[in-house]
Order: C-alpha cells, then sequence, then structure tokens
C-alpha cells in the first residue's frame, strides 16, 4: 500500500507519511479498521498540530461519509454521518429557512470548515462558550464504531462513559460515524454585531462584563502592544437579530485564495506591527451597531481558501491556553508581555471570556476562565522556546492547552492540565491512537517531543 | 421541477450530481445494485431538498431488464426530463489480457450496458421530443494504452455510440452528452497523493456536469483543462506514444 505525505495538520508543520483509506459507505469501515498499525480518523484537517495526525499508521479520510441521514425540521433534530461539515449543514439551514422560523448551529467554531466527527472529537467551543457551551453540550447521541467491529449508541444515559471519553477524546475512543444532533432556533440568519476598539485588558474586562445579553463575544488583540497598552485590541459582540428582512442573507463562498506558499519575509515584526496598529486604528472608538450575514462574524478567515499558507513552508504554531478567573488577572498579563517581548509576529490573536456551563467531555478544553489564542510562525529553536515560556505561565495559573492547536506540548504540562487523563485513557481504543496521544501520555518528564519532527 | 433518472446512483460522481438536482427541489429517481446503499443515498437526498426520491435496485450489467426498468422511472416520475448513465467498473487490465471471457464482461459493463439504456431513454425522449442525456465516459477512452485499454476501448465505443445518437435525437430536441472527467479524488483513489492540480474533487466534476445536463454540449471535458491535456495525447505521433509509459 503507498503511503502519502500530503496529509497535513492546518498549521503544515509537522510532516508525516500515512497509509490512507476512505469509506464510501458507513458498512465499509469495520474492514477498514483492520491491520497491526493503529488507525486515526481524518476530516478536514482543521487541528493545528499533530492531534489528526497518525505517523506511520492509518488515517481513515471521512469526508466520503457526508451525508444527511434525517432533518427532522419541526424540532430543528439533525442526523449526519460524521464526515459531513458545518459548511454543508449551514447550506441547508439556508434552504430550510423562514420568517420567524430559522435554525442555526448551537456552537460554531472559527471555521465552517470541519467535519461533525471533528467537532465532537474536539469538543469545539465558540463566540457563545459563555451562554452555550461547548458542542458537545448539543449532542443528542452519536454512534461509535470500536475496533472489535462493534458499533456503540452514546447518549447521556446509554453507554454514558464512553459518550464522556469520545467528546473532546481527540479520536482516541473509536471511530465517530454519525451524530445527532439539537439545533438553535433563531429569529433569522442576519447577526446584529458591534466592533468596539478598546485600550486595555481592564478595559476588555469592562466590556465583557456588560455584554451580558450578547450571545456572542470575542476580541481581536494587537499582540505587539505593550506598557500601558497592554491588550489593547478589538471586541466584537454580535447576537442573532430580530428583523423581517424576508431573505437570508447570502451564503458567501470563499473570495479569495492562496494558491502557494508565502515566501518566509513577508510576517515580521515590522510588518504586522504596522498591520496591527492600522487595524486596531480603523475600528471606531464608539460601536457601530451593523447588520449583516453571520459569515463575516462567525468565519472572517473562511474568506480566504488556504490562508494558513499565508505562513510559508515551514508552517506555523498555533497556541491556545485556557487560564481560570482567579489567576487570569496575572497570567494573561504575563502571557501577552512574553509574545509582545519576542516581537514574534502574530496578527491573529484572540481573547475571551469563557463561562461556566460544564461539557459532558471528560477531555474537554474549556474551563470558566479567559483563553488567549494565537498564531505564530515556526522559526525553530525560538518559537519553541517562546511556546515552552507560554507553557510555563499557563501551567504556573493552574490553566491548560487546548490539544486541537497544539503540537509540541510536554506530557507533563498536559497531564497536569487535564487531571483526569488517565481515567479517559481506559476508554481510549487500543487499535486507535495519534501522534498527539503517544507524545502526552508519555511518562511525565519524559524528552519526547512526538514522533513527527516539526521542520 | 426537474425529473432526473441516475443510474449507478451510488458512485461518488453520481451522488454529487443528484445533490446538485434534490438542492433545486427535483424529482428524483435512483438505481444501484445494492439496496442498503442506495436506500442511504436516497435519505441524504431527502434532507438536501428533492421534491421526492424514488429507487429501484438492478444489477445493470443485465441488459434484459432495461427495457422495464425505464418504463419504471416514466411512470415513478411521471415523464423524464434528464438522465444520468454513471454505472461502471473499472476492471483488472491485467485479467482482460489473459481472459478474453474477463474482457468481454468488462466490455460488456462499460459498453453494452449503457448502450442499451441509452437507446431505452433515447426513444422513450424522442417520442416524447425533449430530455437531456448524459453518460460518464472517460479520457481512456480517447486513445488506446496499455495500462487501460480494455476499459478504455469500452469508453470510447461510448463517444462514437453518443456522437451518432446525438446526431439522431437532435431532430427531435434531446440533448446526448458524452462526460469525460479527468481524476476525481473518490474512495475509489484514496491511497494516491492528491498534491497535484490535476485532482478534482466529485463536486467540482458534479458542478460541470449538472449544467452540461441542462445545456446539453456533446462533450463535456471535467475540469476543462482535460480537453487540451487529451488533445495533446491523442496527437501525438504513434512513434513517441510508443515510447510512453502511460
Amino acid at each position: 500500500m503507498a503511503l502519502r505525505d500530503d496529509m497535513l495538520s492546518w498549521g503544515r508543520a509537522h510532516r508525516a507519511l500515512h497509509e490512507v483509506r476512505r469509506p464510501g459507505f458507513a458498512e465499509e469501515a469495520p474492514a477498514m479498521l483492520g491491520g497491526q498499525a493503529p488507525v486515526l480518523a481524518y476530516g478536514m484537517g482543521r487541528s493545528y498540530g499533530d492531534s489528526c495526525l497518525n505517523p506511520g499508521g492509518t488515517l481513515l479520510d471521512m469526508r466520503g461519509l457526508d451525508r444527511w441521514i434525517a432533518f427532522d425540521q419541526e424540532a430543528g433534530l439533525i442526523e449526519v454521518e460524521a464526515g459531513l461539515t458545518l459548511a454543508d449543514i449551514l447550506e441547508q439551514l439556508h434552504r430550510v429557512a423562514a420568517p420567524g422560523r430559522c435554525w442555526f448551529l448551537p456552537v460554531t467554531p472559527g471555521t465552517k470548515f470541519v467535519t461533525v466527527g471533528g467537532a465532537i472529537a474536539n469538543d469545539v467551543h465558540g463566540k457563545n462558550h459563555h451562554t452555550a457551551g461547548c458542542f458537545g453540550h448539543h449532542l443528542i447521541s452519536f454512534r461509535l464504531l470500536r475496533s472489535g467491529g462493534t458499533v456503540r449508541r452514546c447518549s447521556p444515559t446509554e453507554n454514558a462513559d464512553l459518550f464522556a471519553a469520545t467528546i473532546g477524546g481527540l479520536g482516541l475512543t473509536g471511530l465517530i460515524l454519525s451524530a445527532t444532533i439539537q439545533l438553535k432556533p433563531v429569529p433569522s440568519l442576519w447577526m446584529e454585531v458591534e466592533d468596539i476598539r478598546y485600550r486595555d485588558l481592564h478595559a476588555f474586562h469592562a466590556l465583557t462584563a456588560e455584554s451580558a445579553d450578547w450571545d456572542y463575544t470575542v476580541a481581536w488583540v494587537d499582540c505587539l502592544a505593550g506598557g500601558a497598552e497592554l491588550g489593547r485590541g478589538i471586541f466584537t459582540r454580535a447576537r442573532h437579530a430580530v428583523t423581517d428582512r424576508a431573505p437570508p442573507p447570502p451564503r458567501l463562498a470563499p473570495r479569495l485564495s492562496m494558491p502557494m506558499d508565502a515566501p518566509g519575509f513577508l510576517l515580521n515584526g515590522m510588518t504586522v506591527g504596522a498591520f496591527n496598529a492600522l487595524y486596531w486604528r480603523r475600528a471606531p472608538e464608539r460601536p457601530i451597531r451593523r447588520i449583516g450575514p453571520y459569515e463575516p462574524v462567525f468565519y472572517p478567515l473562511d474568506a480566504i481558501r488556504g490562508w494558513n499558507r499565508l505562513y510559508g513552508v515551514a508552517g506555523f504554531y498555533q497556541y491556545q491556553c485556557v487560564v481560570p478567573h482567579a489567576a487570569s488577572a496575572e497570567a494573561v498579563p504575563a502571557l501577552l508581555r512574553a509574545v509582545a517581548e519576542a516581537r514574534d509576529a502574530s496578527f491573529l490573536a484572540v481573547l475571551k471570556t469563557l463561562g461556566d456551563v460544564r461539557s459532558p467531555g471528560m477531555l474537554s478544553f474549556p474551563m470558566p476562565g479567559v483563553t488567549l489564542a494565537l498564531d505564530l510562525p515556526n522559526r525553530g529553536t525560538r518559537t519553541h522556546d517562546l511556546l515552552n515560556r507560554l507553557d510555563a505561565i499557563t501551567a504556573g495559573a493552574g490553566g491548560r492547552i487546548y490539544p486541537a492547536k497544539d503540537g509540541r506540548v510536554s506530557p507533563g504540562d498536559f497531564q497536569r492540565g487535564f487531571p483526569n487523563w488517565r481515567d479517559f485513557a481506559r476508554h481510549v481504543d487500543p487499535h486507535f491512537s495519534s501522534s498527539f496521544w503517544r507524545r502526552v501520555s508519555a511518562p511525565a518528564g519524559h524528552p519526547t517531543r512526538g514522533d513527527v519532527a516539526p521542520c | 421541477m426537474l425529473k432526473v433518472a441516475i443510474f449507478g446512483a451510488t458512485s461518488a460522481i453520481a451522488q454529487a450530481v443528484a445533490r446538485r438536482f434534490a438542492g433545486e427541489g427535483a424529482r428524483l429517481f435512483l438505481v444501484a445494485r445494492d439496496a442498503a446503499r442506495l436506500e442511504v443515498v436516497a435519505a441524504d437526498l431527502r434532507a438536501r431538498g428533492a421534491a421526492s426520491v424514488e429507487t429501484a435496485t438492478a444489477d445493470l450489467a443485465e441488459t434484459g431488464g432495461h427495457a422495464a426498468l425505464v418504463e419504471h422511472a416514466r411512470l415513478a416520475l411521471d415523464g423524464l426530463d434528464a438522465a444520468l448513465i454513471a454505472h461502471g467498473t473499472l476492471g483488472d487490465q491485467k485479467a482482460g489480457e489473459a481472459d478474453a471471457g474477463a474482457m468481454l464482461r468488462e466490455l460488456g459493463v462499460n459498453f453494452l450496458s449503457p448502450a442499451s439504456l441509452l437507446t431505452h431513454l433515447g426513444n422513450l425522449m424522442e417520442a416524447q421530443r425533449h430530455g437531456s442525456l448524459a453518460v460518464i465516459g472517460s479520457v481512456a477512452g480517447d486513445r488506446g494504452r496499455a495500462s487501460n485499454y480494455v476499459y478504455g476501448s469500452a469508453k470510447g465505443g461510448l463517444r462514437v455510440f453518443t456522437q451518432g445518437l446525438r446526431h439522431r435525437l437532435g431532430r427531435a430536441g434531446v440533448a446526448v452528452t458524452l462526460v469525460q472527467p479527468g481524476f476525481v479524488d473518490t474512495p475509489m483513489t484514496a491511497a494516491i497523493p492528491k498534491g497535484g492540480p490535476l485532482w478534482a474533487t466529485p463536486d467540482r466534476v458534479a458542478a460541470d456536469i449538472h449544467r452540461a445536463m441542462k445545456t446539453g454540449p456533446a462533450i463535456l471535458y471535467t475540469p476543462w483543462f482535460w480537453r487540451y491535456v487529451m488533445l495533446i495525447i491523442r496527437l501525438l505521433p504513434d512513434f513517441v506514444f510508443k515510447r510512453l509509459k502511460l
């Protein structure tokens, strides 16, 4: 069987060889779990690091299982195969939208180009985490294929332990075949949005506090600003608009694409600093309310197909951590200072307050607190050193990193961040594995950096 | 509301075409061999907006059942505006070389079977004086190659057959289109790296087919650049072609 070198994660900083199998129908999947090497499901490849990679093993390309099984338009219940994307679901929600009766995804991450299986396996969260919790919170049930060939129906009441382990379980508990999801009723598919420029972290927290009646909040941070302006940025808040505009907003397809890798010199402290300063000043100081389509609110980067190639052939790392509220007053400025001092270009930095809606997932990332996410071009050792400094701050604050974004955290930092990881490990299917899992489940203190060489 | 019949409806390309018709609220009639898979596909198309989806299971290699099958489609849909013939096998070339029986079976599924269906469907549409027929060929049919000439000759035969049928039915206002897809990223090709620009998704190819079933060109290369790739391959002189490993 030929090995493929073109199955990458979104950060493109890891390269590996995989055998790839692609079921066209769910009934073909059990036979594809055979063989000695471990298997792992692969969807749209939007995990940033190595949690979706399985070098030396098999990747099951799930994009052939992208069908609807049932759509109850009265109850807003959908049952779909695991390889269906959120983009595909939204397309149908557009089609059936009627004035006064619209359905929307209960939770959506920052891209709609993820599969339902991926959304479950990473228990994704969105800008409404403080009101709606994670994706797993809205799951009615799913069907899970274990390597022995048995299919388990999992729900909060049926195989409840496997249900909890699989939500946020990084695809390690078996192969998710299909899922039933409760959609959310919304007054329209239009969004009411406000962008507010703010000066520092105090202003960020003040805006968060006064935005209780907005379902969606997030802030873009200029992480090259330091000193008194540390944490300055643009706070965006949004909610589904009550409007009698009859037609749903137009569906926006990607308008631009990155056909090739950008040259490495394009992103440096100077260009990104200039971009960030201009971008920050462009936003109004006093909020302007507008009504618009949801894509620019939820999926600004989906407008550029293959935007990850902007970081050149060496790829990039995304760092996302959460720190609990009690420690955030110290830890968030410390994280931002470390990034600002490194002058390592990052123009995508996001700050958000996570709520206390508990996910059913055992290994789910969110906890009540503040989450910071930022992109760092891969500059080798220098970047790894900065990431290690960020890990130390996060760990010291009692926080943790987001596995979906990670490609290099140490076993010790992972295990401290997810203290119930051993309970979770009991539910891992022995025939499933990933580069991420082999790394973080090694004995703490182990020097391993995974079996995919970051280049 | 269009009434569309699809033969070989569980193939990746056929499913992608059917989704586009479903999104327009078409009425669909699907034929495939495996009843369970057919029902999975039908449920998907209903959720995607098809006004109705009816199915029939049949082994399309058995041409004796074709007349009844086409009549079943006409009755189920109450007429027929368009049909796509998408079944076929990418057989084992080596087996076809060693065993004439295997070679004939390959020609049967990939040439005789679609030619038989085209005859029944063509006569129906000629009588009603409207309709659109599309059949999936292959760029392998444009020039015989050592690696797949058995399959290629069946598809090449289809090329001449559809050419003539189109000539005949044009007078009745019926379009006949031969679809020539290039490399398509389907479950059948999962093991092959997809780095190059030659690979297209089933949805990309389906968008072209869906459009062609409304406009009715004679030959549709999809994606478009295959027209020029195959033009060059057809024009290569024999003494050059013989040296190539294709």
